[in-house]
């Protein structure tokens, strides 16, 4: 089922009764979803993905703007006659049903010429257990399972019922860094094997990036970008993006465009043809970095963490607008200082030149 | 971890001190004036130990009248109560506007004085040779004729004792529930939304269940409390309620140790024990089926 978010606009009035102003959770936003596809909706906290994530799943109601599944508007449908699953963050598992009753419930609710047999719920129930591999928990309440098994009663209370949209909420933030890991594994099998098309909600980029088929950033309830998680980062439309995607983050300085050569200091690093003269922020991905001893780019080195597969190299530059610039480099690679400074060149696809003043990329000719 | 059990010991002395001085020992006294027959107030003398007092007390016309009233007092008022209490507890729960002094209003009657209360129930619902009070006006709108309610027969009264022992049970039990209810996540009700759940079956299978500790709380102590009712009765009755047949277990208790015919702590006593097995008894019932029930 293909979702399509048209103008979706959500605001609500100022908590603080002083300011009539309202607060704006989802501005404009538009963008479609394909059939079969995982989303990752990402953005810092606050940035409106979670009402994003209501609205489609009819929880809240937008101010103005049409959603629909498919070719349906479902705008002013409700959230029961949606048929969606949804996913929340705590689970949201009734405490005083067993596991069983969890999945059934969202079948008992079926009325008239819906209703199934019991065998056929109970053989469906069955089924969604199997699929998120709890079927030995089937008669244990909630409280008696772990974070991680909580997680998959509920994806399996979600899909029990077939539904045609998938949402998840922050999924996977209540659990440890390994089984985040391995549920987010077992997030994209499930997706993959049902093929519903899935909506989650994240503000860990690497989560969204590593299982999502597209991500869309957002940022204060404007959409930033939408795309393949490597088109993202690889080019991010602006700042914002480019910072939020990747650890470690994205090496930010000052520098300007003259003559077709970006300076940072007094040091032209790199040739930037059919740009015009004026102040930049440049991005340097971590990995842009290559040890060179003729390299344009030169920094005070301050450590070098090994950490085995590869290494950091951690250096200052006056022109840098934070405190450390972190590169990464191959472990093989040897690290050779000239009088405390540390010489790299840059790989020109992993730098990404922003306007000073809007901080959207400028685009570059091809080299 | 010698001297800790001692110091253990030391510290919960002031405690024990006090709850045996003024809750054992009246307690095992309770227990020993009731067998103790013939027992005489003017010079604390008796014959002999037996079961007569119990014999005497569940014999006597007037106790039985008691049990009798309480029973009907309990029966009707705990289970109304709670119930309509739920009800105005899920009306507060789902208003949003007003809530604050909807629910200062519904716990009013908390705060006022039970002889206060009364006397305006005496108001409403007693037959004067002025006036017939305010409930028989109604009556008399919708065509039936007057009813003394205060001095009249015998279900009258017991129906103004049900409403009133209602009226001035229901503010805790709406603060309760209010509070319980509230407690209950708003994610529950989402993902029941989400998946299509009717507004019955979202209160009959998660509401309900997530606030029944509650609820079986305010049984228990419900039937407790109402087992103990004496002063709701005076303030509706006056204090000569065996006079009115209204009488209650602890009116009897009161009325053998204090009252006009009293004198009597052997009988009271064995009354009161009476009482107490009673109470006992509902107690672990209700607790056997709140454990089945209550279910985390």
């Amino acid at each position: 089922m293909k979702v399509v978010l048209k103008n979706l606009t959500k605001r609500f009035p100022n908590r603080n009764k002083k300011i009539h102003e309202d607060v704006i959770a989802v501005n404009d936003f538009s963008f479609e979803i394909p059939d079969g596809q995982l989303i990752g909706l990402l953005g810092p906290s606050g940035c409106g993905k979670s009402t994003t994530l209501n609205m489609i799943s009819g929880l809240e109601k937008p101010t103005s703007g049409r959603i629909f599944f498919g070719d349906d508007d479902v705008t002013e449908v409700p959230a029961e006659n949606r048929g969606v699953g949804l996913v929340f963050q705590n689970y949201a598992l009734y405490p005083h049903l067993t596991v069983r009753n969890n999945i059934l419930f969202p079948l008992q609710n079926l009325k008239g010429e819906n209703r199934l047999s019991k065998e056929v719920m109970n053989q469906k129930a069955e089924e969604a257990a199997k699929m998120v591999q709890i079927s030995e928990y089937m008669d244990r309440k909630p409280s008696e399972l772990s974070g991680g098994q909580q997680q998959r009663v509920a994806i399996a209370r979600a899909l029990v019922k077939m539904p045609r949209i998938l949402l998840l909420d922050e999924p996977l933030s209540n659990l440890d860094a390994r089984l985040r890991l391995q549920t987010r594994e077992e997030l994209r099998r499930i997706q993959r094997e049902t093929g519903i098309t899935t909506v989650f909600v994240t503000h860990d980029q690497e989560e969204a990036m590593s299982i999502s088929d597209m991500i869309v950033v957002m940022k204060d309830g404007i959409l930033q970008q939408i795309g393949k998680p490597q088109e993202v980062y690889d080019h991010p439309v602006n700042l914002f993006v480019a910072k939020f995607l990747g650890t470690p983050a994205i090496n930010v300085f000052a520098g300007s465009v003259r003559d077709g050569k970006l300076y940072m200091g007094d040091d032209a690093v790199m040739d930037v043809p059919g740009v015009a003269d004026r102040d930049v922020h440049v991005g340097i991905r971590p990995e842009a970095f290559i040890p060179d001893e003729n390299g344009p780019f030169k920094a005070r080195l301050s450590r070098i963490e090994v950490m085995g597969r590869d290494t950091s190299v951690l250096s200052e530059h006056p022109a840098f607008e934070g405190r450390t610039i972190r590169s990464i480099i191959d472990s093989d690679d040897e690290v050779k200082t000239k009088d405390g400074y540390v010489l790299f060149s840059l790989k020109p696809n992993k730098v990404h030149i922003f306007d000073k003043e809007t901080e959207l990329v400028i685009e570059r000719e091809a080299q | 971890m010698k001297t800790n059990g001692f110091k253990g010991w030391l510290y919960l002395l002031p405690a024990i001190l006090f709850l045996g001085i003024f809750m054992i020992y009246p307690l095992v006294d309770v227990i020993v004036y009731s067998f103790e027959e013939g027992y005489n107030f003017a010079s604390q003398s008796f014959f002999g130990y037996g079961l007569y007092n119990f014999s005497y007390v569940l014999h006597d016309p007037f106790f039985l009248q008691a049990v009798k009233n309480t029973f009907i007092i309990v029966m009707i008022t705990v289970p109304v109560s709670t119930g309509i209490s739920l009800l105005i507890s899920l009306g507060l729960n789902s208003i949003k506007p007003l809530k604050e002094l909807f629910q200062t209003i519904f716990f009013l009657p908390y705060v006022t004085n039970t002889l206060a209360v009364g006397l305006v129930f005496m108001i409403l619902f007693k037959k004067t040779a002025y006036s017939d009070g305010l409930m028989n006006l109604l009556i008399n709108a919708f065509g039936g004729s007057s009813v003394d309610f205060i001095d009249g027969p015998y279900w009258a009264k017991i129906t103004v004792m049900c409403i009133y022992t209602v009226w001035i049970v229901m503010p805790f039990k709406i603060l309760i529930l209010t509070s319980a209810l509230a407690g209950v996540k708003q994610d529950y009700y989402n993902a029941a939304k989400v998946d299509g759940t009717s507004r019955f079956r979202t209160f009959y299978k998660i509401t309900l269940p997530m606030i029944s500790p509650m609820i079986f709380y305010l049984v228990i102590t419900g039937f407790i409390g109402a087992f103990k009712a004496y002063s709701d009765e005076v303030a509706i009755f006056g204090t000569n309620l065996n006079a009115a047949g209204m009488n209650t277990i602890v009116g009897y208790v009161y009325d053998m140790l204090y009252g006009d015919s009293g004198g009597y702590p052997s009988y009271a006593s064995a009354a009161s024990l009476i009482l107490f097995a009673i109470v006992f008894t509902i107690t672990v019932i209700n607790l056997m089926i709140s454990k089945k029930n209550v279910q985390y």
